[in-house]
């Protein structure tokens, strides 16, 4: 027995739910809805077996970017409440494993994609595996307080690939809802780290809270919203969505900007966090950036809800201009 | 005195399982690519004129 392998005896084995774990399930979920209402909106008559093995390719590639993730940033994991409790900060899996396991999905779910689907949409796929690995993950993550800004790419580019694995091509309308996303990652992101600061500080990654204060961060985050609201009402004009899509996505974006407006005028993240144990715990002053981050994932999981909704009823669009 | 290279109980429990989810998945892995082929196959197969 070597040595690596007596020091493993001192954790618990790993179990094969640890390696589920891995793969970031709650992020590959929402990878599979607006890969999903991508691929639906394409509106391109596509064989169901097909259909589900796309989406499978695309979960498993998500899939793969989050091992390899939770490789590469397991020192950093292990410095935060919010991921201290992964497998490989917690030593339950070896980084070496995490890394083969993302490597090899990443290579069957690319190949997958490529010979059941085009290689359009593999492409598209292992330029996004890559994107987040490498690009978000190891460059831009511990660089500049831009990292989720730009690294958005990578979160935004499953609707791109379903509708990709649906028609072999990338319209405005594929972009369109690409762009939504991307938009939408920075409010999100940096309302979430507005009241996890000190986690973000203490392990050394330049969090736009980190960088330019709290102030600043609640400013960026009401111009990123003002930016959003515009590109969730597009899709109605172009064609994409409905007259309910046009509601839902004019209703939500009310109250989207309503909230970003409450957390500028808030002292959200001005306060230092006392407790280091309570995971999620919010400050009275932090409440107004944990409502935003709420309702961020509610307004994101509307809108396109309802326009896969209205496109598997086959609403018709307010104005097909752009089809 | 027992073996201290000998597996634990919990050990193979976890080994069983992780053996156990690898072949599920590669079964599953050559179902798929064994449907995606008859799907394709069929969907280029000549429909003779009659």
């Amino acid at each position: 027995m070597s040595m690596a392998q007596a020091a493993d005896r001192s954790h618990a084995p790993a179990r094969w739910q640890d390696f589920i774990q891995l793969l970031k399930p709650r992020v590959m979920s929402l990878v599979v809805f607006t890969a999903l209402t991508g691929l639906v909106c394409a509106d391109r008559p596509l064989n169901p077996v097909l259909a589900a093995v796309a989406i499978l390719c695309i979960a498993v590639g998500a899939g793969a970017s989050g091992a390899l993730n939770m490789w590469y940033d397991a020192d950093i994991d292990a410095k935060m409440r919010r991921t201290r409790g992964r497998p490989v900060p917690a030593g339950r899996v070896q980084g070496a494993d995490a890394l083969a396991l993302g490597v090899v999905l990443s290579m069957f779910s690319v190949m997958l994609m490529g010979m059941a689907l085009n290689w359009f949409a593999a492409a598209l796929l292992a330029f996004t595996i890559f994107f987040y690995a490498v690009v978000y993950t190891i460059w831009l993550k511990r660089w500049t307080a831009q990292n989720i800004v730009i690294g958005g790419l990578a979160g935004a580019l499953p609707p791109v690939i379903g509708w990709a694995a649906a028609t072999g091509s990338a319209p405005l309308n594929a972009w369109l809802l690409c762009a939504i996303i991307f938009f939408w990652t920075p409010p999100h992101f940096w309302a979430l780290s507005l009241y996890t600061r000190e986690d973000y500080a203490e392990a050394g990654v330049p969090m736009m809270p980190v960088v330019a204060g709290a102030a600043a961060t609640r400013r960026q985050i009401l111009i990123y919203s003002l930016l959003l609201i515009p590109l969730c009402l597009a899709p109605a004009f172009t064609g994409l969505g409905g007259p309910v899509y046009l509601g839902v996505a004019g209703a939500g974006g009310l109250m989207f900007l309503l909230l970003a407006v409450r957390l500028l005028r808030s002292h959200a993240g001005e306060t230092p966090d006392a407790r280091k144990d309570g995971l999620y715990d919010v400050r009275a002053g932090a409440r107004d950036a944990r409502n935003l981050f709420a309702f961020s994932i509610l307004y994101l999981a509307l809108i396109f809800a309802t326009l896969l909704g209205e496109h598997l009823v086959g609403a018709a669009p307010l104005t097909p201009l752009l089809r | 005195m027992s073996d201290p290279n000998r597996e634990t109980e919990t050990e193979m429990k976890a080994r069983s399982g992780r053996n156990l989810a690898i072949a599920i998945g590669l079964f599953a892995f050559v179902v798929i690519v064994f449907v995606v082929t008859i799907i394709h196959l069929r969907s280029n197969v000549a429909v003779p004129h009659s």
